[in-house]
């Protein structure tokens, strides 16, 4: 039995040209939505499979706005039993400050009987990219720390975790209580059923205030590399381009 | 690699579902030089087609709804797009039965199989639905789905292979020139294209579009929500992209639809969710495509539940997943109807606000008002030319479109009143109007009473006559104080207001010249003359129907309804030649109609005029001191009754209608609604109404109104004209009586209008054109103590003394034919004219 | 004093932490030309060559972290490492790659020095303040931030560099040190590694090739050379949401928004026009080979390289032109 805590984040879905804020302080999901990253969404994946397979919780946990009541109710239509919102301004928090919000409710959480075996985070946040909060929150917490996972099993006090290294598949294992951020790939995730997201529905969701002033993100302002032109280069039309269809595949050493 | 050309016959601009179709019958229609240009990548460009749930459903309360869905799906047909599934719309509720009902009266009177079902008959079909949840349901087993994107691309490949058409993707338009009242030219990030004619066919930007040649196009994007859940194992396996009917859960405003192994639940349930035109995003801003925003998950909760309720095991099954969500752009108006035709601009032409179902059918509609002026199916309720100033404002869209779009799956009266929005458009006379009581109707804007509660002391003096309605449905929106005021009208006299008129004045030398061509009536008339005539478009259909004036030589007033005021003033200007122009004066000229027995009597203790029979002969006017205010006078009846129109500036309406109420009172006047105007004293009179009877597809001989004589002076559509009187009717215009009230129940039942005439027995009844017969209009006649209904039937039922009967809520109604021409029903010599 | 953690591949630097040095180089440069110094974790296999090629691409000094705790990678022992060697030179600069490892070492120095820290940094500007751009949103957007705290610790992002030798530099000094290794920094280490696998399973969001058919395809009968293709060049079959929708192939084919998102070396879309939730779902990919008869669809201008045609000629023509080569799958 392994109770999780997967940590996510409401960010703008990135599959449209992106758009800033008047501000430049933010990205502006206006025309794609919001969403939670990929990594996020398969951790979220890893830790329901885990507790369906061996019993246990899993609870969400957002430092946010309001809104990411959304992410958080969209996440546990996907079979996770608990969710946590630290309203705050998103963009007022740097990754320190998301890692001591965190942070806090875990300790606070396991003050009152209720401990996280296993905190997941995404292995950096579709939007800011800071590569750091799932390290933070593992340092302030005094827990050992697993990077880039792509599969894991939790089980018997103990985890052990996969991911690719530059030799290849490493693994990891060590004792819980632990950290671990997630890189996609390992699981494909699963999208809510009807029922998930009726169910979803009735879950409370625990709405908490930031525990501290943040330090801010460091954030001057946020901008756009220019676009690249199109680049495409016509190979030819019909049957004839065969040939020069075949020395490319060669040159891009795919038919070995 | 098409490019863009430098010139254009004409321009279409939208590649979705109507700017396809309309290229396909322009080119078939015998257009060359076309060009057609979206924005986006062939062949989804992004726009609400490429999302569209693509189902139809035919039967629809409105005729011309109706008329482009079932010319639409014959040509999905014709393009082999089209599955049929069939279609359940299921009722939660008895009020929703009694909706299914009234949709069997639509479905007959359009001639369309349908059915009235028993939820055991649904399960058989629909195994994974849950029979219990609902107690009965509309079955039409014509109901199918097309491939819109598929039909789109034939028509347009089809246009470009007859080398009609250049169709260029990805050019975006900057700007339109308009010189001269004129379109010149399309401005494109690509150059520009010189052209004579062009159509904005672009769906929910249209708007945009339509501002940079100063148009407004009147409509809002607006969200419609659906999910896609799947795979479903009931689904999954099976040939084909739909194996079951569709399911309109109509009290839910929910709709399942299978879509391969997925079932898609749409709905219309949510709050309406409105866009700006300006703010739909780009191509590459958009997460899918621009009309495919974001799901917003909280504004479909509900749904979901009632969806599972419905479909327990499907959308419940293992494995089933919510796989794909959006908030689809679709386009709304603030009537429910499209916007075609030609705009403000000469040569600057529309068709959207069109869905999936009409598509085809638009396309064709306005391809051929666009060669020949006209088309098939009348499409004047969908005319660009119909809004007026307060309905062209974005304010006006978003509040109407915001109140109608529960409505989608609701359940409408006929005569149901917008709540928002109201209040745009106030005759001189509407602070006298709000202390009498008024129950106001809106027309095109204007507040118009329908009847007076200071009335309501009449009840008692008519009793029964009044012809009370005890069915809640037949007697909402609607007061027995009509009948009332009807009464003491035909007793006494009556003062109406209806300054929502339209009134322009057309002068200068052309300016007969300019009339004659436009009405079938003789217009080269003695000055002071009152003219009522018909206008036909040039295949001999109405237009319209509306009084003329010759107040001068060279100066005629036209005098026309309110709801389709506007597309007259167009039709007008556009048969301007030299040396005529056209005024409008319809915000600065309020119209009082004084009729009755006593209206003379009454006229005369206000003005030394001269106003008796001989002395102002009927379908005369002149203008007469009325108190110390001058007044145009025109002796004229639409309701029957001695009396006179009074023509008065807006700062001295009010005063002219305070006189006539103090001065009648001793002779028992009264202010008389429009319930009576519009219904009741002229369904006695057999008079023809406009939007009702009259259409483009009925024409002068069919509707029992032509004159002995044909003038000389050639006119729009006289040529059809001559050759319709020269042939039968197809159809001939008739009025009913009911002969018996009495439902199954006990409860007396009252006809509102659009119901199917059939035989006495409930045998169909089919006329020249292969249409069914329907009621166009209904109404109380009680001076005959009678509930009329009049009728389009085939020329060998319209025999007086015939024996017919009128299904209304699956019930028949025996119904005996009492005329079969433009006579009167009520005082058939119209001695009380005189 | 600038410090880079250097990762080495082989023996030899990678090129990102190449990419790394000259960033740093460039930075010490603008700071009055203070000194860069690498630092490698762990054992090195030819200390001198790699010596000279750290010399040659600016490192002074070249500090290695070496003892028990560096036998397998944790990488909190790894910072502590880097932490050691930062006070002994004093450094205010501490940078990597922006590599998996370097972003991860780099987040455990700064947690522990409790300085922020900036990810996959392009560029800079001035010095005081010391602002940095770096990419957020996948690259999508970048990102000004002031990074005023010291030591300054940033990773470069790949590319954003280029990593160019110093004409006649000399190798750089070795220094070797033992630093100091909590038990604490080594309960999360590599216990095992295991070699890189080649997918050819077919699994399309694993497949290094993937081919692609849309409505092109023409029906549920038209994917025989797609498949045969894909085969032949080990690979899988993915498709746009018509075909899923049609029913003419499996939805666990589907690329895009609602189906797999799919990011294989080579895409190969076989008359997709590119709808926007198709293109959300490869646009990863690393090399797209579009084929379609209208060159204006969106796949044809947004891929690398295109055909135009009809899919159904032109597939078998390259079958045929592969085999010829003896490409046999």
């Amino acid at each position: 039995m392994t109770n999780i805590l997967v940590c996510i984040k409401r960010v703008p879905d990135s599959s449209g040209e992106v758009v800033l804020t008047d501000d430049q302080q933010g990205v502006d999901g206006r025309y794609v939505g919001f969403t939670v990253s990929n990594h996020e969404s398969c951790a979220v994946e890893l830790a329901v499979r885990t507790v369906e397979a061996t019993g246990g919780t899993v609870t969400l946990l957002t430092v946010g706005s309001p809104e990411a009541a959304e992410q958080l109710r969209d996440t546990l239509a996907l079979g996770c039993n608990a969710a946590v919102l630290v309203e705050a301004e998103p963009a007022r928090l740097g990754p320190a400050d998301v890692a001591r919000e965190i942070a806090h409710v875990v300790r606070e959480k396991e003050a009152t009987g209720t401990t996280y075996d296993l905190v997941l985070l995404g292995n950096d946040a579709a939007d800011s990219g800071d590569f750091q909060v799932g390290i933070r929150l593992a340092h302030a917490l005094g827990r050992p720390v697993v990077n880039g996972v792509s599969t894991f099993e939790a089980a018997d006090g103990n985890l052990t975790a996969r991911g690719d290294g530059p030799d290849g598949e490493e693994t990891y294992s060590l004792p819980l209580p632990a950290v671990a951020t997630v890189l996609e790939g390992g699981a494909e995730p699963r999208y809510p059923t009807l029922r998930g997201r009726m169910a979803a529905k009735k879950v409370e969701i625990e709405t908490r205030a930031l525990s501290a002033e943040p330090a801010g993100a460091n954030r001057v302002r946020l901008l756009l590399p220019p676009p690249a032109p199109s680049a495409v280069e016509v190979l030819g039309e019909g049957p004839e381009a065969a040939k020069a269809v075949a020395d490319l595949f060669e040159r891009l050493g795919v038919t070995r | 690699m098409a490019e863009v050309p430098p010139q254009a016959k004409c321009v279409v601009i939208g590649s979705g579902i109507v700017g396809n179709s309309l290229v396909h019958h322009l080119a078939r229609l015998g257009w060359r030089d076309i060009v057609q240009i979206d924005k986006g990548p062939l062949p989804n460009p992004g726009g609400s087609t490429g999302h569209a749930s693509n189902f139809i459903f035919p039967v629809d309360h409105s005729r011309e709804i109706t008329d482009l869905t079932l010319d639409s799906m014959r040509q999905y047909k014709e393009l082999g797009v089209f599955t049929e599934s069939g279609g359940f719309e299921i009722a939660r509720t008895e009020e929703r039965m009694e909706e299914l009902r009234r949709r069997m009266s639509s479905a007959k009177a359009r001639g369309i199989e349908s059915q009235l079902v028993d939820p055991a008959f649904v399960k058989e079909k629909v195994p994974f639905i849950e029979a219990d949840q609902f107690i009965g349901a509309f079955w039409t087993p014509s109901v199918g789905v097309v491939d819109s994107l598929r039909a789109g691309t034939i028509m347009r490949d089809g246009a470009i292979a007859s080398g009609a058409l250049t169709s260029v993707p990805n050019v975006e338009v900057v700007g339109l020139d308009v010189e001269d009242g004129r379109i010149r030219r399309v401005r494109t990030n690509k150059g520009d294209i010189e052209a004579e004619y062009v159509v904005i066919a672009c769906g929910v930007w249209s708007p945009r579009i339509g501002d940079m040649a100063g148009i407004s196009i009147p409509l809002t994007p607006a969200v419609h929500q659906m999910i896609s859940v799947g795979p479903c194992p009931q689904l999954s396996g099976l040939p084909g992209e739909i194996n079951f009917p569709i399911v309109r859960d109509m009290d839910t405003f929910c709709y399942e639809r299978q879509h391969g192994a997925d079932m898609e639940v749409g709905s219309y349930a949510h709050r309406a969710i409105l866009h700006e035109p300006e703010d739909i995003p780009s191509i590459e801003q958009s997460k899918l495509s621009p009309t495919e925003l974001p799901f917003t998950s909280d504004d479909f909760d509900p749904q979901l539940e009632q969806a599972y309720e419905l479909m327990p095991e499907l959308l419940g099954a293992e494995g089933a997943e919510i796989r794909y969500a959006i908030n689809g752009l679709l386009s709304l108006t603030c009537d429910g109807n499209p916007i075609l035709g030609e705009s403000q601009v000469k040569g600057l032409w529309t068709a959207a606000a069109v869905w999936i179902k009409e598509g085809p059918g638009v396309g064709r509609a306005v391809a051929e008002w666009m060669t020949h002026g006209h088309s098939e199916i009348d499409v004047s309720g969908a005319d660009i030319a119909r809004f007026y100033p307060h309905q062209m404002r974005r304010e006006h869209t978003r509040l109407r479109t915001t109140e109608s779009f529960i409505k989608t799956y609701g359940i409408i009266h006929p005569a149901e009143q917008y709540e928002s929005d109201r209040g745009q458009r106030l005759s001189p006379m509407h602070e006298s109007e709000k202390k009498l009581g008024a129950a106001f109707f809106e027309a095109v804007g204007w507040e118009r009473p329908q009847w007076y509660e200071s009335n309501a002391d009449l009840l008692e003096v008519y009793g029964d006559r009044v012809m009370p309605r005890e069915h809640e449905w037949d007697s909402r929106w609607w007061s027995p104080i009509i009948n009332a005021e009807h009464l003491r009208m035909r007793e006494a006299a009556g003062v109406i207001d209806l300054t929502a008129f339209a009134i322009f004045d057309i002068t200068g030398p052309g300016a007969l010249d300019a009339v004659q061509h436009t009405c079938v009536a003789q217009c080269d008339v003695p000055v002071g003359k009152v003219i009522y005539t018909p206008v036909l478009d040039h295949k001999g259909g109405f237009r319209s129907d509306l009084t003329v004036m010759r107040l001068g030589e060279d100066h005629f007033r036209v005098v026309t309804g309110g709801a389709h005021g506007m597309a007259d003033k167009k039709w007008f200007a556009d048969q301007l030649g030299d040396g005529a122009s056209l005024e409008d004066l319809t915000d600065r000229i309020s119209t009082i109609g004084l009729w009755g027995p006593r209206a003379r009597d009454i006229l005369s203790q206000l003005t030394g005029a001269d106003v008796s029979h001989e002395g102002f002969k009927f379908l005369s006017c002149r203008e007469i001191d009325l108190d110390g205010i001058p007044v145009l006078a025109s002796r004229i009846s639409y309701v029957g009754e001695l009396g006179w129109e009074l023509y008065v500036s807006f700062d001295q309406a009010a005063a002219v209608w305070d006189k006539l109420l103090a001065t009648g009172t001793p002779y028992g006047v009264r202010p008389v609604g429009i319930g009576v105007y519009v219904t009741t004293a002229r369904i006695e009179k057999g008079y023809r109404a406009f939007g009702h009877e009259l259409d483009g597809e009925r024409t002068i001989v069919e509707a029992g109104m032509q004159r002995p004589k044909v003038k000389t002076a050639d006119f729009i559509g006289k040529e059809a004209y001559l050759e319709q009187r020269a042939g039968e009717p197809a159809a001939v215009l008739c009025t009913l009586a009911v002969d018996d009230h009495t439902s199954a129940s006990g409860v007396k039942r009252y006809m509102l209008g659009g119901e199917p005439i059939t035989t006495r027995s409930g045998e169909a009844l089919v006329d020249g054109h292969g249409h069914h017969p329907y009621v166009t209009a209904a109404g109380s006649a009680p001076s005959l103590g009678k509930h009329l209904l009049m009728a389009y039937l085939p020329p060998e039922q319209a025999r007086v003394g015939n024996e017919l009967a009128v299904s209304y809520m699956e019930e028949c109604y025996p119904v005996t034919v009492i005329s079969n021409d433009a006579t009167p029903p009520f005082d058939p010599g119209n001695e009380r004219i005189r | 004093m600038i410090l880079v953690l250097v990762e080495t591949e082989n023996g030899a630097a990678s090129e990102i932490s190449l990419e790394t040095l000259a960033f740093a180089r460039s930075l010490a440069a603008e700071g009055g030309g203070i000194a860069v110094r690498a630092v490698v974790v762990g054992a090195v296999e030819d200390r001198d060559a790699l010596a000279a090629e750290l010399g040659a691409y600016g490192a002074a000094e070249v500090h290695q972290a070496v003892g028990e705790g560096f036998a397998s990678y944790a990488g909190a022992a790894w910072a502590a490492a880097l932490q050691a060697i930062r006070e002994s030179t004093r450094s205010v600069v501490v940078t990597a790659a922006g590599s998996p490892r370097g972003n991860e070492v780099l987040a455990h120095l700064a947690a522990r020095l409790n300085v922020p820290m900036a990810a996959n940094v392009v560029a800079f500007h001035g010095l005081a303040p010391f602002v940095v751009t770096r990419q957020v949103v996948g690259g999508a957007a970048l990102e000004e931030m002031r990074l005023d705290q010291r030591p300054a610790v940033f990773s470069v992002a790949g590319h954003a560099w280029t990593a160019s030798p110093v004409a006649g530099a000399s190798p750089a000094t070795w220094v070797e040190t033992t630093p100091e290794v909590a038990e604490s920094d080594l309960v999360a280490r590599v216990v095992a590694t295991g070699t890189k696998a080649v997918d050819h399973s077919g699994s399309l969001k694993s497949a290094k090739v993937v081919v692609g058919a849309g409505r092109g395809a023409g029906g549920a009968d038209g994917f025989g050379a797609v498949a045969e293709l894909a085969e032949l060049l080990g690979g899988a079959v993915g498709v746009s949401r018509v075909v899923t929708s049609l029913g003419w192939r499996p939805h666990h084919e589907q690329v895009g928004q609602t189906g797999s998102r799919i990011s294989p070396d080579l895409y190969v879309p076989c008359g997709i026009s590119g709808a926007i939730q198709h293109w959300a779902g490869c646009a990863s990919s690393k090399t797209i080979l579009a084929i379609n008869t209208d060159p204006e669809a969106p796949m044809m201008t947004k891929a690398n390289y295109a055909v135009v045609g009809d899919m159904h000629e032109v597939l078998p023509a390259i079958i045929e032109e592969l085999k010829s080569r003896g490409v046999t799958g």
